[in-house]
């Protein structure tokens, strides 16, 4: 780990005698995406390729709609500014902070450390596929990515910002003056909208839906061993019914869900989506995840209760509620006690890491405009991230 | 043209369809091959080697496996040889008998007992014609095609299933008739789906005979048109043995019919016959909520249903479960043959002056002149097609969402830059098209591309010509 740091370190100093990023904008749209006549990036995806009703899921079943419609300047302003530490109060903290890129856009915490190093209540969510989310925070509070950025960084437990403190800060770096007029023509000040916008660009060009899986799909049987053929027929078996939630090919179906999932030790019960509901029913109920990278973004659960994946199929392979005592929840009707054997949940396992796909990660900017420390604010990066 | 003869009509295009399989799929299939499976062998074997479009035929025996498909317009038939099928035998260990993700899937003609959740499932097939079998106590569905457009499911026999017997999930333009459905929670039930024809059923000793669901809490948000017409419904009075937990535990035993929270249910020329609760109950959310939680992007009323000429026997004789509760507290002795409980607006019955009502104050007489006739078959004429793309967006689509993870036109990320093939593969498309299908390592300094076989060699080929024309 020393090694690591200190070779970080000197790279920081490398980056900071030599280079010389201007920060100039890229004209290119992001991997998976077309550049159309209007500027525009539009998602590109093999998916495609079928047809059937919206909201259907399968093998072979179209995506839901993808929010798109950015331009390639303001994906890659929102690159720079998700990971400039000086978008929070007191530019300790990115986005990337908690959203790292070597970690799968998560923070390999059970909660997620937010401002003067407090623990948060939850556990930073993966930002893969976020582009076609129609809810967003894990009790899904949020329906556009636009609303979503500005949770964290006006929440004073988290980047603990303020629009005004925000807009000032921006509009006296003059790198970013001139980044924002060219990704949005026209305007001359920078304001909260286009911070937002130029975010929701960015994470909505983090793609990943080109992994064994998805091979397997498209009709490679080759992609997928045998084991991880059958963990496939286990995973969308209706004894396990994982697929009934987690349906492909986003492998989330966007509900709300009350699983009972337990928090850690020491830890309140959380209620999740009946605070923003106000439905008794949905007390303890959260957004179902995606899977997709799931095998790189322990722990899991909403407070990270689960270390590992195995842990997580034990939890679903056993009585249903079991895990959470003095709560009155309306479980779930898909939460059985499917008796897996250990065979099947071995093949399970297998395979849910054939979801991994970190094809399409984008380059760490070497610097940021405000000059803070990209590094400092990302402290699991190692050298090879950086380009 | 009556359901009959559309069946046929439907098989024989089938038959068509098999010849001329590039409407469908990735993989081309030149003829379809017939494979046979016998007894002691695995019939999973032998689909991993089929290719899209092949016939399997499996032979009377018993198979101890849980099989699943994922190519396109498999035919898996069971060989009915002196009354014998083919028998899948889950022993209560297995989890699903079939589970089936291909389009155009035929499931035929097998025995299929004791798994642990469904005798036979699709998952987002479109297509799929699922027929003469018989599943027999099976723990969750016996027949359960989910996400699938355009699909039959005709002439099986179910018993013993532990929830609904057919269950047709989130499907649009769904036929399920001539099957029979026995000893089970349910006879047969649509969840969540649009434009199902129950017709010429058998629903008979469930606790339930037949249901028409908008489940909360699932992404498709409305459920509509079920036509239910010439079925028996009859004698639906077992207790509910569903397992805990499951929405079909909260259901009331005795019932005909239950439309909960569904639009557009429609009843004609059905026999309802002694189910002692009721005969037919449309139910809003709220009146059974403690199944599943409201769901605020859902209508939770039943609209627009309609009761037209059936025949009521002996119904409501004895309520029970919440029927029971229901009746008692609003004063009413016999249960009814068309009960209307919550909120629901625009339903109609005809014939009024001879059945028995309740509830259903603020119902309208349908008009005398309404009947389905006119329907033959939610059935689509056409099977549903892949996205109509031509080979040169699917080639542009190939690159921009496969191949840019790795390339760009002028930078190395993982693999040699576009311009370096354009220099080395200039006017041969073919030869690019095939290092991309098969790639040998060639590119000293380059990490090995994986094969894209997967893709037809005529989507291959575009690739390759985008990849050669593409500019800065």
């Amino acid at each position: 780990m020393k090694l690591v740091s200190a070779g970080s370190i000197l790279l920081l100093v490398v980056n900071a005698c030599f280079a010389t990023d201007d920060f100039k904008l890229s004209q290119q749209c992001p991997p998976s995406f077309e550049k159309l006549s209007d500027g525009t990036c539009e998602l590109r995806s093999l998916y495609e390729f079928y047809n059937s009703p919206p909201g259907f899921g399968g093998l072979r079943i179209p995506l839901p709609e993808h929010q798109g419609g950015y331009t390639p300047q303001q994906i890659d302003l929102g690159r720079y500014l998700f990971f400039d530490p000086v978008l929070s109060g007191d530019s300790s903290q990115s986005c990337a902070s908690c959203h790292q890129p070597g970690r799968s856009f998560s923070d390999g915490l059970a909660r997620s450390i937010g401002a003067e190093g407090r623990e948060l209540e939850r556990a930073a969510p993966s930002l893969w596929n976020v582009g076609f989310l129609q809810s967003l925070f894990w009790d899904g509070r949020a329906k556009t990515l636009e609303e979503q950025v500005k949770g964290p960084l006006f929440s004073a437990h988290e980047m603990n910002n303020t629009r005004e403190k925000l807009e000032s800060t921006l509009n006296s770096i003059e790198a970013y003056s001139l980044m924002f007029s060219e990704a949005f023509p026209g305007k001359t000040d920078i304001t909260v909208s286009e911070v937002t916008q130029a975010l929701s660009a960015f994470q909505s060009s983090l793609i990943s839906l080109n992994s064994r899986y998805d091979r397997y799909a498209h009709g490679d049987e080759s992609a997928l061993t045998e084991q991880e053929q059958v963990g496939h027929t286990v995973f969308r078996s209706f004894a396990a019914r994982c697929s009934q939630c987690h349906t492909p090919p986003l492998f989330t179906n966007q509900q709300l869900a009350v699983t009972a999932a337990p928090e850690p030790k020491g830890k309140e019960f959380d209620v999740g989506a009946e605070k923003v509901l106000g439905i008794a029913q949905m007390r303890g109920a959260f957004k179902v995840p995606s899977l997709r990278n799931i095998n790189l973004t322990a722990p899991y659960m909403h407070s990270g209760a689960f270390k590992d994946l195995q842990s997580v199929i034990s939890f679903y392979n056993d009585e249903r509620g079991h895990a959470v005592k003095g709560q009155d929840l309306q479980l779930h009707w898909h939460l059985v006690n499917p008796k897996l054997s250990k065979a099947d949940e071995q093949a399970l396992l297998a395979f849910l890491l054939t979801l991994d796909d970190e094809t399409n990660k984008p380059k760490v900017p070497v610097a940021v405009p405000s000059a803070l420390s990209v590094l400092q604010a990302s402290p699991n990066y190692t050298a090879h991230n950086i380009n | 043209m009556n359901v009959f003869q559309k069946l046929t009509y439907k098989y024989r295009k089938l038959f068509v369809l098999l010849l001329s399989p590039v409407l469908y799929s990735f993989t081309i299939p030149i003829l379809a091959t017939e494979h046979v499976v016998k007894n002691g062998e695995l019939i999973q074997d032998v689909i991993r080697k089929a290719v899209a479009g092949d016939v399997i035929k499996v032979m009377p025996g018993t198979y101890k496996e849980t099989i699943y498909i994922d190519k396109e317009n498999i035919t898996l038939s069971g060989v009915i040889v002196k009354g014998e099928r083919p028998l899948l035998d889950g022993e209560n260990t297995r989890n699903d008998g079939i589970l089936a993700a291909g389009h155009g899937v035929i499931i035929e003609n097998f025995h299929i007992k004791h798994y642990k959740a469904n005798g036979i499932m699709t998952q987002g097939a479109n297509n799929f014609i699922i027929r003469n079998n018989i599943i027999v106590g099976t723990s969750v569905y016996g027949i359960f095609p989910q996400f699938g457009k355009n699909g039959l499911v005709s002439h099986n026999i179910l018993s013993k299933v532990e929830d609904a017997a057919i269950y047709v999930g989130m499907c649009d333009n769904v036929d399920v008739v001539y099957n029979e459905t026995f000893d089970s929670v349910m006879g047969i039930e649509t969840e969540n789906s649009h434009n199902i024809l129950i017709e010429g059923n058998y629903m008979h000793d469930n606790a339930v005979g037949f249901v028409a669901s908008l489940v909360p809490g699932l992404p498709i948000k409305t459920a509509k048109n079920t036509l239910v017409r010439n079925n028996f419904i009859v004698n639906n009075n077992i207790d509910n043995f569903a397992p805990p937990g499951a929405i079909a535990a909260g259901l009331p035993s005795g019932v005909g019919a239950f439309i909960f929270a569904a639009d557009e249910a429609r009843f004609e020329g059905n026999i309802i016959r002694n189910n002692v609760s009721a005969g037919i109950v449309f139910a809003d959310h709220a009146s059974f909520s403690a199944s599943a939680p409201p769901d605020p992007a859902m209508d939770p009323r039943p609209d627009k249903g309609q009761v037209l000429k059936n025949v009521f026997v002996d119904n409501g004789t004895a309520p029970k479960d919440d029927i029971a509760a229901l009746l008692e507290a609003a004063v009413i002795k016999r249960g009814p043959d068309v009960l209307s409980t919550g909120k629901g607006r625009k339903n109609c019955v005809q014939n009024r002056d001879s059945i028995i009502e309740a509830g259903t104050e603020r119902w309208s007489e349908c008009g005398a002149g309404i009947s389905t006739a006119d329907i033959t078959s939610f059935q689509l004429d056409e099977p549903v097609k892949s996205a109509a793309l031509t080979l040169e967006q699917k080639g542009r689509i190939t690159y921009l969402s496969v191949c840019t993870g790795c390339h760009t036109y002028a930078t190395r990320i993982v693999g040699p830059p576009i311009v370096v093939l354009q220099a080395k593969y200039a006017d041969k498309p073919e030869a690019l098209a095939g290092y991309i299908k098969n790639p040998v390592k060639n590119w000293p300094g380059y990490p090995e591309m994986p094969p894209q076989n997967y893709l037809p060699d005529d989507v291959l080929l575009e690739t390759a010509k985008y990849v050669l024309q593409l500019k800065p």
